[in-house]
């Protein structure tokens, strides 16, 4: 395992490129991009402000820097580094910027959730989606790239439209039966949309890519419901996570709950249980984190009433396989795309990797303590960027081989 | 007796003085009495004995006791009066039997009265006794009762902890019901408030947002350097009725690929359960037949149904992968018979077990178990065995496949040629197809063919040395004949390995088939194969095997004299009509080899008798 020098960070804004070949960084105002591999700076650009998000388009070729606090949107051309592009909101102010699938749109969402404006730049011509609904993920689009779900909200009630994004018509349009809907995520397979409820009732509903309502899933009544929600890669299974710190699996022929997973405390030391403050909302409980590994085989989940320990679930066995528990909460982890191996890190030095093999934890290297907060794995595989509160370095893994003699015993314990 | 005269002269008189006072005093009251009395008695004897009698009152004495002991009925003292004013005379005899009688009688009541202070002393211990029993009983009397009123005060504790508790939960049910109730109308307080709220801030969202359109804001724009070509290089389009109902068959077309993908998944996993069942199905079936066979080789006539189950399955098989859909009653008959299939396995495993335990306990004294060591070197045999049969196996595909590729190319050149010959090709198709049926019809009799065949030629080996052993004695001895060679049938036990099922088992009676010509069928070697001498002479014997395949009887056919003939010509029938194929061993007579090549035939050859 090879450790990259540090370099400057700021925001946790560090994306690897779709195709795997750049890393996009920013610090403050400017954009710097590197060669994935050996961290050379190819481009350098210039914002007007400081950045908040970055995006890259999906063939690589554009990125997108908003500036929120400006309602500002720049585009970036890697071919071209004298191109230029910017989108100016103005009063209407800016909340949110993605990239459409075809990378020539951008959709930007206005202050106060006024509008969605589609900005293109192939041509001249702006649409304007009305009433988007501002909740927690209101946008999703399909893997192919072909269709766009979008969550809106007329008169007190939930409507999803349905557009085309070659075209940006309007394919489907109809109402869910929510109180008042969180968020909608299509299967990768993209015929069929998730939508779910807000924590105040547990539903979940499933809609056919023609609108069609398929199902509706609800475990209990009453108590605080859907925290999280995950398809498997292959979409035969969706990943229900609730604030009772149980995942529901339901499988995509009956679109019933085949299992279910607890998450007991007791299994962990009492004392690093966080208890939440009960007279509160958004309590400290549930499942807050749920991924599915690349191939379906592994379910990775973590329970914010015990936020020290990822729990690894085997799901062509249906039970736990590991439960791994760190010594300070668990701040974010992610599987490597290609392969079943997670990487964890909780806001100290330390990288952890499991895979079914063992465990291993990597100390960053440096002077001084690198607090990794955040990580992103490479397209490939074989590398993972590491990200603190100013920093940030690449972390080279070897080759399977090497990797395999790397992994020690399977420890759960770190 | 001075003793006791002294004493009991002071009692008669206090039993007088008693008596005369009070009549019949009560016996027991007499005896307190009396031992009351007889104390102070014995302490003034003497004093007493002196006051009653002395020198003077003799006579008066006498007199009184004379009148006392008359009332009590003794005889008078005196004597008997001569005349009335003469002085009695005191009978002294009188006397002395009078003493007598009241000692008798003292003794008498002395008796008594000892028996009725024993009875009395019993009577008294008894009722001691008694009463002591009632105190006890009386005491746990008291004690059950006061048990009792304990308990039933705790019962009854019990019992209002338990309306208690009833009530207790059913309060909590109450509140629970409560709670939802307010939780219910708390929720559609809040849905309503949240929706007026909603409304006042879509009005403000409305307001704002005509704000801002109006406002024409030329801030509100883009600038781009030059306007960027499209991903994937073409032109946009304007939309059109026609575009959104391409998107619409777009879309329906991916629902359907989708539908299309995971319908065909699903019958492909559906495609290999079955397949998997009915191997499964198969492999029962092969397992429970040869075992099956063996207890009822016992009794011939439930061969039949053994047979007539594994043909009804081979049916069921054929007619299952005829309709490869999933058809209802297709399903249902797989179904069943698997479910048969597994009942059955499962009772013949429980037999074995039972079999087993039988073993353990008795020893090794069952027919039905083999040992250990046989079954492996049966099990080795047969190993051997199938390598040779697949070795000929696969040399005659290869012959075969050579004829069907010349007969191939043959067609389809002549096709190329005559092309408006169709009617010729409309036969040669028909012969074809006539062709392919006969050929799976060897096939199958080929590999049964060769199974028993090869087996056959393990055993001719070895008869051939006996034969020819044998034939040494018979030169020597022409003329006797031994008809007893009851040594050299053998049995051979277990060729179980036989896996032609297709075939039904054929007992063959070379009895019986001496007229005709084919089987019917293939016979197929049984579980027992019986090795026959040619001239095993008394027919008897011969015919009585069980045999579908008696080769050495051939054999020695053609070397024997003709006075043998008879006999040997049914078993030579017999293998004549069993096999086409078989690589004969080296040291074959004439007639023989001549059999061995063909492969596909089933021809029937007789062979002429030298």
């Amino acid at each position: 395992m090879n450790f990259s020098e540090v370099f400057k960070l700021s925001s946790l804004l560090c994306k690897f490129s779709p195709d795997g070949k750049y890393l996009a960084s920013c610090v403050q105002y400017r954009l710097v991009v590197r060669d994935a591999n050996t961290l050379q700076i190819r481009q350098l650009y210039t914002c007007l402000d400081q950045i908040q998000h970055i995006e890259w388009s999906a063939d690589s070729l554009f990125i997108l820097c908003a500036l929120y606090k400006r309602g500002l949107v720049q585009v970036w051309s890697l071919e071209q580094p004298e191109w230029h592009c910017k989108i100016d909101e103005g009063s209407a102010g800016l909340v949110a910027s993605c990239w459409s699938p075809d990378g020539r749109h951008i959709l930007n969402t206005t202050e106060f959730h006024l509008r969605i404006t589609v900005w293109s730049l192939c041509t001249k011509s702006v649409s304007y989606i009305k009433y988007p609904k501002a909740c927690q993920q209101g946008i999703t689009f399909t893997r192919d790239g072909r269709y766009l779900a979008l969550a809106e909200r007329r008169d007190c009630k939930d409507y999803v439209s349905i557009l085309v994004c070659s075209d940006w018509q309007l394919l489907r349009h109809f109402d869910t039966d929510t109180q008042d809907l969180a968020g909608i995520e299509w299967a990768p397979n993209g015929c069929v949309l998730a939508a779910w409820d807000s924590c105040l009732e547990y539903k979940i509903l499933l809609y056919s890519l023609d609108g069609r309502l398929l199902s509706t899933f609800c475990a209990y009544e009453w108590s605080l419901g859907i925290k999280s929600v995950a398809w498997s890669p292959s979409s035969q299974f969706l990943a229900v996570g609730s604030y009772d710190g149980k995942v529901r699996i339901l499988n995509h022929v009956t679109w019933k709950m085949i299992t279910e997973f607890g998450h007991p405390a007791t299994i962990n030391n009492p004392k690093i249980t966080l208890k939440p403050a009960p007279d509160r909302a958004n309590p400290r409980i549930g499942i807050g984190a749920l991924a599915f590994s690349p191939d379906s085989c592994f379910l990775a989940t973590r329970s914010d009433s015990v936020p020290t320990a990822v729990w690894i679930w085997d799901i062509q066995k249906l039970r736990l396989l590991a439960a791994l528990e760190q010594l300070s909460a668990v701040r974010c982890f992610q599987w490597d795309p290609r392969q079943a191996r997670l990487a964890i890190c909780t806001g100290g030095s330390k990288v952890y990797l499991w895979s079914p093999a063992g465990c291993v934890s990597v100390q960053v290297p440096g002077e001084g303590d690198f607090q990794v907060l955040s990580l992103c794995w490479h397209l490939s595989g074989d590398s993972l960027a590491l990200l603190s509160k100013d920093h940030f370095c690449l972390c080279f893994l070897e080759t399977e081989q090497g990797v395999g003699t790397a992994f020690g015993q399977r420890g759960d314990h770190t | 007796m001075g003793d006791w005269m002294t004493v009991t002269d002071p009692e008669s008189k206090y039993i007088s003085q008693y008596t005369s006072e009070t009549k019949m005093s009560p016996s027991s009251l007499y005896s307190q009495q009396v031992l009351c009395s007889s104390i102070p008695l014995s302490k003034n004897v003497h004093s007493f004995f002196s006051a009653f009698c002395t020198e003077e009152n003799i006579e008066q004495s006498i007199s009184y006791l004379d009148q006392e002991l008359t009332t009590f009925g003794f005889p008078s003292l005196y004597e008997e009066s001569k005349g009335k004013e003469t002085k009695r005379e005191l009978n002294i005899v009188a006397v002395l039997n009078c003493m007598n009688e009241l000692l008798v009688l003292q003794r008498k009541n002395l008796l008594a009265q000892e028996n009725v202070e024993t009875q009395n002393l019993k009577l008294g211990s008894d009722m001691d006794h008694l009463q002591n029993c009632y105190a006890k009983l009386k005491e746990q009397l008291e004690t059950s009762r006061r048990e009792m009123i304990g308990l039933q005060e705790r019962d009854r504790q019990l019992q209002c902890k338990n309306r208690n508790l009833h009530q207790l939960l059913k309060n909590e049910k109450d509140e629970v019901q409560k709670l939802q109730n307010i939780i219910a109308s708390r929720a559609t307080q809040y849905n309503h408030d949240m929706k007026r709220k909603e409304r006042e801030y879509n009005k403000l969202k409305e307001r704002l947002h005509q704000l801002v359109m109006n406002k024409k804001d030329k801030k509100i724009a883009m600038e781009v350097l030059n306007y960027v070509g499209r991903a994937d290089g073409k032109r946009g389009s304007w939309r059109t009725g026609k575009t959104e109902a391409r998107n619409e068959d777009e879309m329906y077309k991916i629902l359907l690929n989708d539908y299309e993908y995971r319908q065909k998944q699903i019958l492909m996993e559906n495609a290999e359960l079955k397949k998997v069942l009915q191997q499964m199905k198969k492999e029962m079936i092969s397992l429970l037949s040869p075992q099956k066979q063996k207890p009822r080789e016992r009794a011939d006539d439930s061969t039949g149904t053994v047979i007539s189950d594994i043909e009804e399955d081979a049916g069921e098989l054929s007619r299952e992968s005829m309709w490869d859909l999933s058809c209802e009653t297709v399903r249902e008959q797989l179904t069943n018979s698997i479910r048969k299939q597994w009942r059955i396995l499962k009772s013949h495993v429980e037999k074995l077990d039972n079999q087993v335990s039988k073993v353990h306990v008795e020893g090794f004294n069952d027919e039905d178990v083999i040992s250990r060591q046989d079954h492996e070197q049966e099990t080795e045999k047969l190993e051997l065995e199938i390598q040779q049969c697949k070795e000929m196996i696969k040399t005659q595909q290869q012959l075969l496949q050579q004829q069907l590729a010349t007969a191939c190319d043959d067609d389809t050149t002549s096709l190329l040629r005559d092309c408006y010959l169709l009617e010729e090709k409309e036969r040669l198709k028909e012969e074809w197809s006539l062709f392919k049926e006969q050929k799976k019809n060897f096939e199958k009799e080929r590999r049964s063919f060769t199974e028993a065949a090869i087996r056959l030629g393990l055993e001719r080996k070895a008869f051939e040395e006996e034969r020819a052993s044998w034939l040494k004695q018979q030169f020597l001895n022409m003329t006797t004949f031994d008809h007893q060679n009851s040594e050299n049938v053998k049995l051979l036990s277990a060729f179980s390995g036989s896996s032609d099922r297709d075939n039904p088992t054929v007992h063959s009676r070379p009895r019986q088939k001496k007229p005709h010509g084919a089987p019917s069928g293939s016979p197929v070697c049984m579980s027992k194969l019986t090795k026959s001498l040619p001239a095993s002479p008394s027919t008897s014997d011969f015919c009585q095997t069980r045999s579908c395949v008696s080769e050495h009887s051939s054999i020695s056919v053609l070397n024997t004299t003709p006075e043998e003939s008879k006999p040997n010509q049914v078993g030579r029938e017999c293998t004549n009509q069993k096999w086409s194929v078989a690589s004969r061993p080296d040291s074959q007579e004439g007639g023989y080899s001549g059999r061995s090549s063909t492969y596909a035939n089933s021809h029937v050859e007789k062979d002429d008798l030298p």
